[in-house]
């Protein structure tokens, strides 16, 4: 008697080429879908939300396109992982990652047809990944010590990064904007203290690095609207109505007399606390929380600048800048640290009043104001900044560096396939398929530009083999290049991440053969 | 059918809707449940050895796990059938006894079941097929023991236990760095280890995994490592020499667990309310720094003005530690949890060497190192990862090598790997046979078939010709009378076992053919299945 289910309803089971296929066409279409946005003459893709507004990105970061695909793939979940992994870890090369595993399965696809063990094939890779690796460590560039072309090593990655984005017009701009504001955190990889405002109106040239902090907020009415030589205390505590804490406390009276009483009490009670916060000696107050009409009140009366409602991000990167500590009890003024800075203003971007603080204490965080035609402009430059700022950042902690337009892969591929030739044994099938998918993003580059891909990957070949060449795709010019006098870089951190990510995840995917659905969970249909 | 009839000749209804179930009784019942149980073990069986596939999951959520770790299959596999779940159930005892070999277990009872089943058809009962297992399972523990080594380790000399976890580590996705992780592993057993009382505590091992960076980034740490941050931005990042104290109470206004209420009916009710509340924060803080903490971590939160009030006295604190890490904390610092602000003592408070925050990435992630306990008796393993599923994948496969090394602290024999001590055992259970009379000789011999299903699937998994290996190795085996040979899954060219290094813990072997034993007894036994039709 043959039993006819083990698993639950709706569970679904696939085993051995189905299951492989399944994952390998999963993780392919995944690939195919971001391919064309990868390198300089990239396109962008138009994501519309399912949900309410319909609202609508304009990007070209694979990690955002993915991010917001509903794949039910479970092969292609992993690639939108890895990218999202990148993403976190380096913040540049999102697209890279998931084209080059696309392309290693591809690669595979052709030799589990051809008979050959998937086991047989992860072991090729992996020989030819630390062999890929040595290659990259070989030609790594170091410039650590000398300042001026370690500078100008960040500008070149910057540029390289940026130039794939919608701020490809202005990367010169915007990529010294980005190594100035990355400059500043001195090595610190925390990119919480580079702040980026947008403010639709002007053109993306109009964007500007500021040294100062920029607090997208109002100043309260009647209060100073520039203040000198600024002292400032930061806090977070309620500056609405100052509730009593304890558990379980009520008020209870019995007639209407009490209740002013009560109300008098508590009036008291904010006086009170406002004058705590004055005798701080302070000229300046932002809070996170709100601050009701009556304390703000008290405090135009002090001719002290209050601003409320500024959010988490907000106060801790002020308290960054200033130097004060954030604040929540106001009985020891004379221990509390207060935050300073030269002079507190109101300035204009566009229609909107902000609060502009500068000569601050600790140069570290500073704000990049973004302007641009309209919201998905300025949604995608914000994207685009922030990947050209992690990977600057990144490289500032390890500044190994490499050249771009698809040199590190034909550096990659000629060693691999040197290796290639020295094993014996159908591993070797599986080296040269390596050195393939490292080939095909330098071709996908080139047919995204619109070239003859063939021609040209062969061309960028026959280069390779001399000793010491600099050669990659030139894609403005549509010819191969001398990608050191372009100056066309890219940060070896990045690369590095996307060879091991690639690899793994292809490895991963390619050890499996069997495919377990779980039925998916019900949901109420809320539409 | 489960009609009976009373003294005056009613009918009386024994099971309730009868109808509307679908019984199997006799034969039936049996080969129904041995399907199913086989169905099962086929799953697994590609996952076996060096050379063995993953699989990969999809959860009802739609989470994607992949993974070839067989208690881990079983138990997200969302089965139905009831057999299939005594498999699963079967896979899990040997995750929680020996933590390693839960494939082989499910392979071994399929063999069983399969090889049983012919013996149903040729018309022997199944009890005494059963009966005939038992005999034979006994035999071959015997012989386990017989041909285990014991293996001599120390603090000074971990090869052997770390070549015995890289047996473990082969098979799954990170025997790209097997070395490494082995040694993490073995490294972190011994640390928690009680060598006098051979025993080690696994709790006090934690595992930790963040995606980013690569496998190699792996690290072991004595000490902790918390995923959690300071309260306030602004506390310090590192302190040396830390004496933490280690609360249960939350840092706010106190909540009695009695329903009352406190009625403000004046104004100085009210203040009077008021600056008791300013006071009991107060009294907080200054109770946690008169006592010398020079850090506080608590398991709840903490009120804006107490945050404020720690950052103040130059206090740090970590605010929401789960309560497992909060016990781990405890023990390694050698400090006492402590539930109220009363009872602290400077005695209580635990001691760190070094506590320090560490960012990854380029968001927002920090995890905190505690590290130079003053007990070092509990480690953290530490696991990075190019993705969410490697990073799971690498944890399970870590706590597979943790587990083995603490069997072999605990029971120092070994016997050989890649099927070896599976081919020996039914040599012997082969040879035993003979000498039982009765039906059962034909169960133990069923039996000794059984115990080559693992050393066959292994071969095949690896690509080599099943019946030609193993007739080849089993050869080997009798004319050298040596136990050392099993299947080469490598393709290293030899057969010898203790030339490739590949061992595996007695007990774990022992325990998987008991277990597989029992199981299949069970399913044999069985020999009518009620079961409701779908409603």
């Amino acid at each position: 008697m043959a039993i006819d289910r083990i698993f639950k309803d709706e569970a679904s089971e696939e085993k051995g080429e189905r299951a492989r296929m399944a994952s390998f066409i999963g993780a392919m279409a995944i690939a195919d879908l971001v391919k064309t946005t990868l390198g300089p003459k990239g396109m962008d893709k138009i994501l519309q939300s399912t949900g309410r507004g319909r609202s609508v990105t304009v990007t070209n970061d694979g990690a955002t396109i993915l991010k917001s695909l509903h794949i039910d793939n479970p092969a292609a979940k992993v690639l939108v992982d890895i990218s999202k992994v990148q993403d976190d870890e380096v913040g540049d090369g999102t697209t890279s990652v998931v084209v080059l595993a696309g392309e290693l399965l591809r690669e595979a696809e052709k030799l589990v047809a051809a008979k050959i063990h998937p086991m047989t094939i992860i072991s090729g890779y992996r020989m030819a990944v630390e062999c890929a690796r040595n290659a990259l460590l070989q030609k790594v560039m170091d410039n650590k010590e000398d300042e001026e072309k370690f500078k100008s090593d960040l500008m070149k990655i910057a540029k390289t990064t940026l130039s794939s984005k919608i701020l490809s017009q202005d990367k010169e701009h915007f990529a010294k904007l980005a190594v100035d504001a990355v400059l500043r955190l001195k090595g610190s990889t925390n990119l919480e203290s580079i702040q980026i405002i947008k403010k639709p109106g002007g053109s993306l040239k109009d964007s500007f690095l500021d040294e100062g902090f920029i607090l997208d907020k109002k100043i309260g009415i009647g209060q100073p609207k520039r203040i000198e030589n600024a002292k400032i205390l930061v806090a977070n505590t309620a500056m609405d109505t100052d509730k009593v804490k304890i558990y379980g406390a009520r008020v209870r009276v019995d007639s209407m007399s009490r209740v002013a009483d009560i109300e008098a009490a508590e009036k008291e009670k904010m006086r009170e606390k406002v004058q705590k916060i004055i005798a701080h000696g302070i000229n300046c107050f932002v809070n996170r929380q709100l601050i009701y009409n009556f304390p703000e009140e008290l405090f135009a009366d002090a001719g002290i600048l209050a601003i409320e409602h500024a959010d988490f991000d907000g106060i801790e990167r002020l308290a960054l800048v200033t130097g004060g500590e954030i604040a929540s009890t106001f009985d020891n003024p004379e221990s509390v640290k207060l935050g300073h800075c030269k002079l507190i203003e109101e300035i204009m971007i566009g229609e909107d009043k902000l609060i502009h603080f500068s000569g601050v204490e600790l140069g570290q965080a500073c704000t990049i104001v973004l302007r641009g035609a309209s919201h998905h402009v300025l949604d995608e430059a914000e994207r685009s900044l922030h990947d050209a700022l992690c990977v600057l950042s990144q490289t500032v902690n390890d500044s190994r560096v490499l050249l771009g337009g698809g040199w590190p892969e034909m550096v990659m591929a000629k060693d691999v396939d040197e290796l290639a030739r020295k094993t014996p044994g159908k591993k070797s099938h599986a080296i040269e398929a390596f050195s393939r998918a490292l080939v095909a993003i330098p071709t996908i580059i080139a047919d995204n530009a619109g070239l003859d891909s063939a021609e040209l990957v062969a061309q960028l070949r026959a280069e390779h083999q001399k000793e010491g060449c600099t050669a990659g795709i030139d894609v403005i010019s549509g010819s191969v290049g001398d990608m050191a006098q372009l100056g066309i870089s890219e940060a070896f951190k990045v690369k590095h991440a996307v060879l091991l990510s690639a690899t793994e995840a292809a490895e991963m995917i390619l050890r499996v053969d069997e495919i377990i659905t779980c039925a998916p969970r019900k949901r109420e249909n809320r539409m | 059918m489960a009609l009976a009839f009373d003294e005056f000749g009613r009918p009386f209804i024994i099971i309730k809707e009868q109808e509307q179930k679908t019984r199997l009784r006799g034969l039936d019942a049996q080969k129904a449940n041995i399907s199913s149980g086989k169905a099962v073990a086929r799953i697994l069986r590609t996952s076996l050895g060096p050379k063995g596939m993953d699989k990969m999951l999809q959860s009802p959520d739609g989470d994607v796990t992949i993974t070839n770790d067989g208690a881990t299959i079983l138990e997200q596999m969302d089965v139905d059938n009831q057999i299939a779940k005594l498999m699963v159930e079967l896979s899990r005892s040997q995750d929680y006894e020996i933590g390693d070999g839960t494939t082989g277990v499910v392979v071994l009872a399929g063999g069983l079941l399969e090889q049983a089943e012919r013996l149903l058809e040729r018309g022997i009962h199944p009890i005494r097929v059963a009966e005939g297992y038992e005999m034979a399972s006994r035999i071959a523990v015997e012989n386990l023991e017989r041909i285990s080594e014991k293996f001599d380790f120390g603090l000074s000399n971990i090869e052997p236990l770390v070549q015995t976890c890289m047996t473990t580590l082969s098979s799954k996705i990170v025997n790209r760095c097997k070395r490494s992780l082995a040694e993490i592993a073995v490294k972190a057993v011994l640390a928690v280890a009680d060598l006098e009382r051979k025993d080690v505590n696994l709790e006090l091992i934690k595992v930790e995994g963040k995606v980013g960076g690569k496998l190699e980034d792996a690290e072991l740490i004595y000490g902790i490592v918390v995923d959690k941050d300071m309260s306030h931005p602004q506390m310090p990042k590192k302190i040396e020499d830390a004496k933490i104290a280690i609360l249960t109470c939350p840092f706010e206004p106190p909540k009695p667990k009695t329903k009352h209420k406190v009625d403000i009916d004046t104004v100085e009710k009210f203040q009077t309310l008021r600056v008791q509340e300013q006071k009991y924060f107060d009294d907080m803080v200054q109770k946690c720094k008169d006592v010398g903490a020079t850090l506080v971590i608590c398991q709840w939160g903490f009120d804006d003005e107490a945050n404020h009030l720690l950052m103040h006295r130059n206090l740090p604190a970590v605010r929401w530690v789960g309560g497992v890490e909060l016990e781990l904390i405890a023990i390694a610092t050698g400090g006492r949890i402590v539930p109220r602000f009363q009872e602290l003592t400077p005695e209580k408070l635990g001691k760190a060497g070094l506590v320090r925050e560490k960012s990854f990435g380029t968001t927002k992630d920090r995890m905190l190192y505690i590290e130079h306990c003053a007990n070092s008796r509990a480690v953290t393993i530490f696991v990075r990862g190019g993705n969410k599923m490697i990073v799971e994948e690498t944890k399970r496969s870590v706590h597979d090598a943790l587990c083995v090394a603490r069997n072999i602290i605990r029971n120092n024999s070994i016997v050989y790997g890649g099927g070896s001590a599976e081919i020996s055992c039914s040599i012997a259970v082969e040879a035993a046979a003979d000498r039982y009379p009765g039906v059962e000789q034909y169960a133990i011999r069923a039996f000794a078939d059984a115990l080559d299903s693992i050393p066959m699937a292994l071969a095949e998994n690896s690509g080599l010709q099943p019946i030609e290996t193993l007739s080849a190795v089993k050869s080997q085996q009798i004319k050298e009378n040596n136990f050392y040979y099993g299947i080469d899954c490598n393709d290293v060219g030899t057969n010898d076992m203790r030339e490739q290094n590949v061992f595996e813990t007695l007990i774990g072997k022992q325990q998987q053919i008991l277990l597989a034993t029992q199981v299949v007894k069970m399913i044999l036994k069985i020999d009518d299945v009620i079961s409701p039709t779908d409603y």
